[in-house]
């Protein structure tokens, strides 16, 4: 399967290197850095490369690229999904604590994702129910494509070998979903409930997708006026951001980023909250506006001006938006409730949603 | 050099030693030569302490095969270890022994495997399967013996085993698929509680093993259109003794029922679309692209939809493989169409693939669409991807030759985009589509004829030129004018350019002499003396081909039929139609290229084998019955699934 592992970083040294079968070489890296070279950002280096002898696939998580050496024929995805799955388990390993303290103590038990012996004084589960929105919306403020990313994950510090059940007020939202292997699929399957013996600390219970099926609840609505004039003149750049169908919760943490047109020289822009920069070398444009005051709302605006000689942009830039809400899932979904079986203590069990944008891009 | 840690491993404190393994092993991992510490670090392969052990083994194992002497040492407290009353210990010794690539130690590898086997802890087995490949790859000369020991960890009962002892049949003996026959329904029924890894060999396996035992599900999709055929057909003069040679023909030809066991692995996979690893979601969808009646190929879609929201090396992969599936099954994706819509954040890579993919989906309907989406593609900012619509466009051109003229008409606006790559991308493939229906399009090529002013991109240029000499005979006016033009440039121009505006001269030299004759010979005298040698080649060439002289050989008199022959038009397809022969999912699909190690997918039979070796005695329990009178061939239903059929299954205790 995967013969060695390289990890290489951003200053493109390989600073750690695995071997589970006969040594590999570092050269055999070279063929990445090629192709790094190659691709003009990271995210465009190719997750497999051929080279003479082997076979290269890469993840890349936190600036580093994670490579593996293969040497025959082997599902790609089962490679990929391994290296991401050892990025998730280096970052819970190492996010928090000292190495040392943690070492697994090993013991096996019937299930194989809980040890057994785990013991708490204060016994307590919490799921977080985390949705990311993803849209696009055209010119005119109508939806193109919406769709929601929801998952719940967990913190489960409970003793001994708890039995969990948690159900829904209107599970037929989750209509396609992806499981820990924890969860006892048939229960799902026959009744909407979720089975499971969970796993020790923190772990994601399921992950589940809301189409546009069910018209998704778009939170927030971008006013634009932009236009551009020939170099000689200036252009006027005018948005505002506002809340739409938030159920009277706060948008907050919001960021507004925009690529310009490669011919923008400058932009002088006023917010009337928040700190914005334009990068003349980038063209990226970016606004940090902080939480959305539905009494004031926020508003960027200003002039453009384009170099000398450049003529008008065919098209205006597209808006990206980063936001979060509080307290709220968009889609609807709310737990109703979580029960433990196999235990005699009472565990605190506590519930959080929050929404944010994935991809959320306003056309204008 | 290293003298201290050699210092801190001698000593006996505990502390100092795993400090000083600490260091080592990091070293290691940073890829810095350690090998000189070996006879201090394999002192302390028997230490106690667990946390020194360990990492002690994890040192021995890179570097035995360097000082295969010193690490044979070693081996009699791995021998220790495997009897140890701990099964992790066992299982620790196991795993370092079979990771310890020394040759020697082959016969104590293999005994140490065989007796794990037998182990009475899964997990001992476990690694006992682990360590089979290993041991192979060092020794291939082992392979009968290390079947038996495949053989025999098949038939274990537990999940914890299922899926090692599959990888190790897959490494070593994956051509033995009678070993599988006894085994293949408890896999089946054990799949859902295998660990994830697991469970993608298993159902890659399972994948093979069913093309090679059961009948394919849509072979009858033809048959029964051709019994339907005759019904309707038949004439009614037949008399008696033909119609009845006709209904005992009917009849001999059994309806295709599929076997249980075929069933059994469809149904029983059909959950695990639901996992939360991308590799298993994937495995299951190929298993269903290969082995499923096409109308139940669908569910898959809805799973590899899902997988396109994870990182972006998973939504790499599996659109390579939608695009694959795309193309020869458009209604699996239809509706979910937006998901393949581009992001402008999405990488280059992804962008790409997933165009391919709305080509692919492109019908009648959704075509408006589309096109409208591509057009807001064109306008995004990324160079690398912008050369890309335009082909596309071609792509749904020839899909739907109704929406041919759309195509066109969007790939002439976009003459007029800022960006010359799109400008001159366009140019390519209209002049590609032109070719399908020259005749209509004369108004086209004569805007076109005009953009030679603008136009600078060398590709570009060469292709406007060669349209209209092409079609000179629709822009009789226009073409002599360009062939000015081009003259005027000649020497500024790039050597594709160049060669077509020979082309044209010659073209519209033997269609439009009286204009063009001056032309034509400044532009060859021009070429005669150009640096570079195709040019003056071409020049040579021609005009002996079209100038008429008295040493003009035979071929002047075809001059125009040579020169002005109806040409084919180019077939315009998706580089990902031929990889269907590939296996999905698969690397060697993936590079479009067979991979070290690839196993091609096998043809269903014609026949289909005898599925009576799957069956499995199952002995009886019960007080009255003794162990001479075990009942052969029952079948007791195990798992019922939800809808109330039960398949053929062996009892399997967990």
């Amino acid at each position: 399967m995967i013969h060695s592992l390289f990890l290489i970083n951003a200053s493109g040294d390989i600073f750690l290197e695995k071997h589970w079968k006969s040594v590999v070489s570092r050269s055999v890296c070279d063929y990445f850095f090629e192709a790094q070279e190659r691709a003009s950002e990271a995210e465009n280096v190719p997750p497999v490369i051929p080279t003479p002898h082997h076979y290269l696939l890469s993840v890349y998580r936190h600036k580093i690229f994670f490579v593996a050496v293969i040497q025959s024929e082997v599902p790609p995805l089962f490679v990929i999904e391994f290296l991401h799955r050892v990025v998730d388990t280096f970052q819970d390993y190492f996010g928090s604590t000292n190495v040392g303290d943690q070492l697994p103590t090993g013991q096996l038990s019937v299930v194989p994702w809980r040890r057994t012996g785990v013991k708490y004084t204060n016994n307590e589960a919490y799921f977080d129910v985390i949705e990311e929105i993803d849209a696009i919306i055209d010119k005119s403020g109508s939806t193109i494509t919406a769709e929601i990313q929801g998952v719940i994950d967990a913190c489960v510090k409970l003793t001994g070998m708890p039995d969990l059940t948690l159900s829904f007020m209107n599970p037929r939202l989750l209509d396609d979903v992806s499981f820990h292997p924890c969860v006892r699929f048939k229960r799902w399957e026959s009744e909407r409930i979720l089975s499971f013996i969970p796993p020790d600390g923190n772990f994601r219970l399921l992950s589940y997708h809301v189409s546009a099926q069910n018209l998704v609840a778009i939170p927030v609505y971008v006013k634009h006026n932009i236009s551009f004039r020939d170099s000689s003149s200036l252009g006027r750049f005018e948005i505002t951001v506002g809340p739409k169908q938030t159920m009277g919760k706060t948008v907050e943490g919001v960021m507004v980023t925009s690529q310009m047109p490669k011919g923008v020289l400058n932009m002088t822009l006023t917010p009337s909250q928040g700190t914005h920069i334009f990068d003349p070398v980038t063209k990226l444009l970016s606004w940090d506006v902080g939480k959305i005051n539905p009494q004031k709302l926020p508003s960027l605006k200003g002039n453009v001006s384009l170099q000398a000689g450049t003529s008008k942009p065919d098209e205006n830039p597209t808006i990206n938006l980063q936001f979060k809400i509080q307290q709220l899932a968009i889609s609807g979904l709310k737990v109703n409730r979580l029960d433990m079986y196999g235990e005699k203590y009472k565990p605190f069990k506590g519930i959080k949603y929050m929404t944010k944008a994935g991809k959320f891009q306003v056309r204008t | 050099r290293h003298d201290d840690l050699k210092e801190m491993l001698d000593s006996n404190k505990d502390s100092l030693k795993l400090e000083a393994m600490k260091r080592i092993v990091a070293m290691i991992a940073r890829g810095k030569n350690a090998s000189d510490l070996f006879p201090a670090v394999v002192k302390n392969v028997a230490c106690k302490n667990i946390e020194v052990k360990k990492l002690v083994y994890v040192y021995l194992v890179r570097y035995a095969e360097e000082q295969q002497d010193l690490a044979l040492l070693s081996i009699s407290t791995f021998q220790r270890g495997l009897k140890d009353p701990n099964q992790l210990i066992r299982a620790s010794a196991l795993r370092v022994l079979s990771s310890i690539r020394v040759p020697i130690i082959v016969p104590i590898m293999m005994l140490a495997i065989k007796e794990a086997a037998s182990d009475m802890s899964p997990y001992v087995r476990k690694t006992a399967a682990h360590a089979i490949p290993k041991l192979y790859s060092l020794d291939s000369d082992q392979k009968d013996q290390l079947i038996e020991v495949i053989e025999k960890l098949l038939a274990d009962k537990t999940t914890l085993v299922a899926g090692s002892v599959v990888m190790a049949f897959e490494e070593v003996c994956p051509e033995r698929i009678d070993l599988i026959h006894k085994n293949y329904r408890k896999l089946c029924n054990l799949l859902i509680d295998v660990e994830e890894w697991g469970q993608v060999v298993i159902i890659n396996m399972l994948t093979r093993y069913a093309r090679t035992q059961f009948l394919s599900p849509n072979q009858n999709e033809s048959l029964l259109e051709e019994t339907a055929e005759k019904a309707f057909y038949g004439s009614e003069e037949e008399d008696a003794k033909d119609a009845k040679a006709e209904a005992t023909s009917l009849a001999k030809r059994k309806p295709y029922i599929m076997d249980p066991d075929h069933r059994l692995l469809l149904r029983n996979t059909k959950p695990l679309l639901q996992s939360r690893n991308a590799a298993v979601v994937m495995a299951v969808a190929q298993l269903y692209f290969h082995l499923a009646p096409k109308a139940e190929v669908g569910v898959i879609a809805k799973a590899l939809v899902r997988l396109l929201r994870s990182h972006s090396e998973v939504q790499y992969v599996v659109l390579q493989n939608v695009a694959t599936m795309s193309i020869k099954r458009r209604g699996m994706f239809e509706p979910y169409l937006k998901s393949f819509y581009i992001r402008s954040t999405d990488p280059t890579q992804i962008k790409i693939l997933k165009l391919e993919v709305l080509t692919n989906l492109a019908n009648e309907t959704n075509i408006s669409t589309i096109l409208r989406e591509f057009q807001t593609y064109i306008r995004s900012m990324d160079k690398d991807f912008v050369a890309g619509p335009p082909p596309h466009h071609r792509g749904c051109a020839t899909n739907i030759g109704k929406v041919r003229d759309t195509c066109l008409n969007g790939l002439v606006q976009l003459l007029s985009n800022r960006d010359e790559l799109v400008v001159a991308e366009s140019v390519v493939v209209i002049k590609k589509l032109l070719q399908m229906q020259p005749a209509q399009h004369s108004e086209i090529i004569k805007h076109m004829a005009k953009l030679t002013d603008n136009i600078q991109v060398p590709m570009a240029r060469a292709s406007i030129l060669w349209l209209i000499g092409e079609y000179c005979e629709h822009v009789p006016k226009i073409a002599p004018d360009v062939l000015r033009k081009m003259a005027k440039s000649f020497t500024n121009e790039e050597d594709i350019v160049k060669l077509q505006v020979i082309n044209l001269a010659a073209k519209l030299y033997l269609t439009n002499s009286k204009q063009s004759k001056l032309l034509t010979q400044y532009v060859l005298n021009l070429a005669k003396y150009d640096q570079n040698y195709d040019i003056r080649d071409r020049a040579r060439f021609i005009r002996q081909l079209i100038v008429p002289t008295e040493k003009s050989g035979a071929l002047n008199k075809y001059a125009k039929k040579l020169f002005l022959a109806q040409k084919p038009a180019p077939i315009l397809e998706s580089s990902f139609k031929d990889r269907d022969h590939f296996q999905l999912g698969s690397l060697s699909h993936l590079l479009n290229t067979k991979a070290v190690g690839y196993q091609e997918l096998p043809d269903w039979p014609d026949e289909a084998p005898d599925p009576s070796v799957r069956n499995v005695e199952v002995p009886e329990w019960t007080k009255c019955t003794s162990r001479e009178k075990r009942k052969e061939k029952v079948e007791k239903p195990f798992y019922s699934d939800s809808e109330g059929e039960s398949g053929p299954t062996e009892s399997a205790d967990s």
